[in-house]
């Protein structure tokens, strides 16, 4: 703990005793989560642990009752999603990600469309030239093709749906990605597919934190794990030294204490 | 890991909608569709169906139910149903008549009635929306609900006597007037109301926010864009439409015609659908909701011409809304 000053600036996020409670139900009692910057942190834990209510805080969805969230060492408070996304957090979510009858592009620009310059723009007049441009460019950097970005994306496979959800995450993002259980609805070969997708963001120097109930696939992709038990951070535990039987007996508490990373 | 990772399904090689696709939109086989009952009815009574007087009176059924249908594309695009278009445009109707009537025949009094009529059918919108969007109650109970207190509040203010005092000048110019050769100021006008919204929904943020909402409210929210206040603006633009087509009504039969607007939802959702708009949100074409409109129009007005008893039109037309409902369901089931 004495070195956390110097090391204060290595973390992109770090929580501090997070704490969330609806009424009487402590969701989370004191999280202490760090991510860095071009690193895969897998958050595990059981049904109920606290993991979606992490991410609510994160993403601001969800006021915390207590603790803090820092900004590459400096406080930050986060009462709406707006917050999050100004500090360049993005989530990808398992379901609802997309809206199904817009086309690629649309959906890469979601809520936050590009406008043309000008008159127009003040207008609210959208750009679709410039927006077309930025999502190809966007689809080309992490490797995927669409055959139209055009067309809606009721026409793409669940795991293309995805991954313009992951793309979209990928180029709003400055500082950290949320995967909440991104691959939970897809088969192996989709899967893949969304990993290498997540691979990629991490290659830009974005922190990455993926909430994920597949622990095998935990231990190939991340680069720390973070037990979370009942509504705290665990354990935290190095993937190359780690098992799933280690990692579910954090879970369930017949391990305590774990600090490996 | 492999450096480029490929989504794309193999065999689907297409990149831009063909001709062909294009040629087989909804709103090209609706237009088919159309020209086809023109073609009955005029042979079954070419004198009578297709003269300049006739093709301009179903012009100006068009113009007043384009403007409803705009109002109920817009509500449709977001997922939901309103069903006091007919009760708000009475309201509209009533207040901007009284309020005429009350001033007298000048351009300022006609102003003023169109300014209430709007407004009037805006509040109307954005009362349901609030509840809609802020308290989360089903739209289409929401707005049986206004179909009831607007129709109420109209019987009200005029003891369940139409207003018939409407100034002159309005319907005699606005009315019964031509902007040009013999093309009514109210087709004009529809024309305007349509291609405006049009090309808002396709090309602003607000437009695509509508469309969003229908689409995926949940998506839309997640990206931070306040669902509620566009759900509320929305349904507020919707009355507004109303509000004027309720305004365009007085200009055209010179009363409030509180007992004849029953029909005018089954015709504007009819003509929405048909022209290719999704029961279940996320799509806007104003272009086939204007095409669709004639359908209803042209077969209240054919079937008066060839003897057959207009009731059969609502019998038609209610078929054909849910065959179309029908269909749209199994097209995306796939
Ligand atoms: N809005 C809420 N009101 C009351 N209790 C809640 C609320 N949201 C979460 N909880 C409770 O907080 C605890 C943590 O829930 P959370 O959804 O964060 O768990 P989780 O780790 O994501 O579980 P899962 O693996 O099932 O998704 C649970 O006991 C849950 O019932
Ligand atoms: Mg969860």
């Amino acid at each position: 703990m004495t070195a956390a000053v110097d090391r204060m600036s290595e973390y992109l996020i770090e929580t501090r005793d997070l704490a969330v409670s609806f009424g009487h139900v402590h969701a989370l009692r004191g999280v202490n989560l760090r991510l860095r910057p071009g690193r895969i942190t897998a958050l595990v834990g059981d049904n109920g642990a606290g993991k979606s209510t992490l991410v609510k805080v994160l993403s601001g969805v969800q006021r915390p009752t207590s603790g803090s969230i820092l900004l590459e060492g400096r406080e930050h408070s986060f009462t709406k999603p707006a917050d999050a996304h100004a500090a360049g957090i993005e989530v990808v979510y398992q379901d609802l990600a997309v809206a199904p009858d817009m086309s690629s592009v649309e959906n890469l620009f979601l809520g936050r469309y590009l406008r043309k310059p000008g008159l127009l723009g003040r207008l609210g007049v959208i750009d679709r030239k410039r927006m077309r441009h930025e999502a190809q460019a966007a689809f080309d950097a992490l490797g995927m093709t669409v055959q139209d970005i055009d067309k809606p994306v009721i026409g793409l496979s669940g795991g293309q749906r995805q991954g313009v959800a992951v793309c979209r995450a990928s180029i709003w993002a400055s500082r950290l990605v949320i995967f909440d259980e991104p691959t939970a609805a897809l088969g192996v070969v989709q899967t893949e597919k969304v990993v290498a997708l997540i691979r990629g963001i991490r290659a830009r120097g974005i922190a990455v934190l993926v909430i994920s109930h597949d622990l095998p696939q935990v231990l190939e992709i991340a680069d720390d794990i973070v037990v979370l038990r009942q509504g705290r951070d665990a354990a935290e535990l190095d993937p190359a030294s780690s098992s799933v039987r280690e990692l579910v007996d954090y879970m369930t508490g017949a391990k305590e204490g774990g600090r490996a990373a | 890991m492999n450096e480029t990772t490929t989504l794309a399904r193999p065999g689907t090689g297409r990149t831009r909608s063909s001709v062909k696709d294009r040629l087989w939109s909804p709103q090209m086989l609706l237009l088919g569709v159309l020209v086809l009952l023109c073609a009955v009815f005029t042979a079954a009574d070419s004198e009578s169906f297709a003269n300049a007087m006739n093709w301009r009176n179903i012009l100006l059924d068009v113009s007043v139910l384009t403007v409803l249908a705009v109002g109920a594309t817009l509500i449709l695009a977001m997922a939901d149903f309103d069903l006091s278009i007919g009760s708000v445009l009475v309201l509209s109707g009533v207040v901007s008549a009284l309020t005429m009537s009350a001033l007298g025949d000048s351009a300022g009094s006609l102003l003023l009635g169109l300014v209430v009529g709007v407004l009037t059918g805006a509040a109307c919108g954005a009362a349901s929306g609030i509840v809609v969007a802020r308290f989360g109650v089903p739209s289409i109970i929401v707005t049986l609900g206004m179909l009831g207190v607007a129709q109420g509040i109209a019987l009200l203010l005029t003891n369940g006597v139409d207003v018939r005092n409407v100034p002159r000048s309005l319907v005699m110019g606005l009315g019964n007037g031509n902007a040009f050769s013999n093309i009514p100021w109210l087709a004009v006008i529809a024309a305007v109301i349509a291609i405006v919204i049009g090309m808002m929904l396709r090309h602003t943020v607000f437009g695509r926010n509508t469309i969003a909402i229908g689409s995926s409210l949940e998506a839309l929210r997640r990206s931070g864009t306040s669902v509620v206040a566009q759900k509320i603006a929305v349904f507020a633009l919707a009355g507004a439409l109303y509000g004027l087509a309720g305004y365009l009504s007085l200009a055209r039969f010179s009363t409030t015609t509180i007992a004849g607007h029953g029909s005018d939802m089954l015709d504007a959702y009819t003509a929405v659908i048909l022209g290719g708009n999704s029961p279940f949100g996320g799509m806007g074409s104003v272009l086939g909701s204007v095409i669709g409109v004639f359908i209803p129009v042209v077969l209240r007005n054919g079937f008066v011409i060839v003897d057959v008893q207009p009731f059969w039109q609502q019998i038609v037309v209610g078929t054909i809304l849910v065959a179309a409902v029908y269909l749209h369901r199994a097209r995306r089931r796939g």
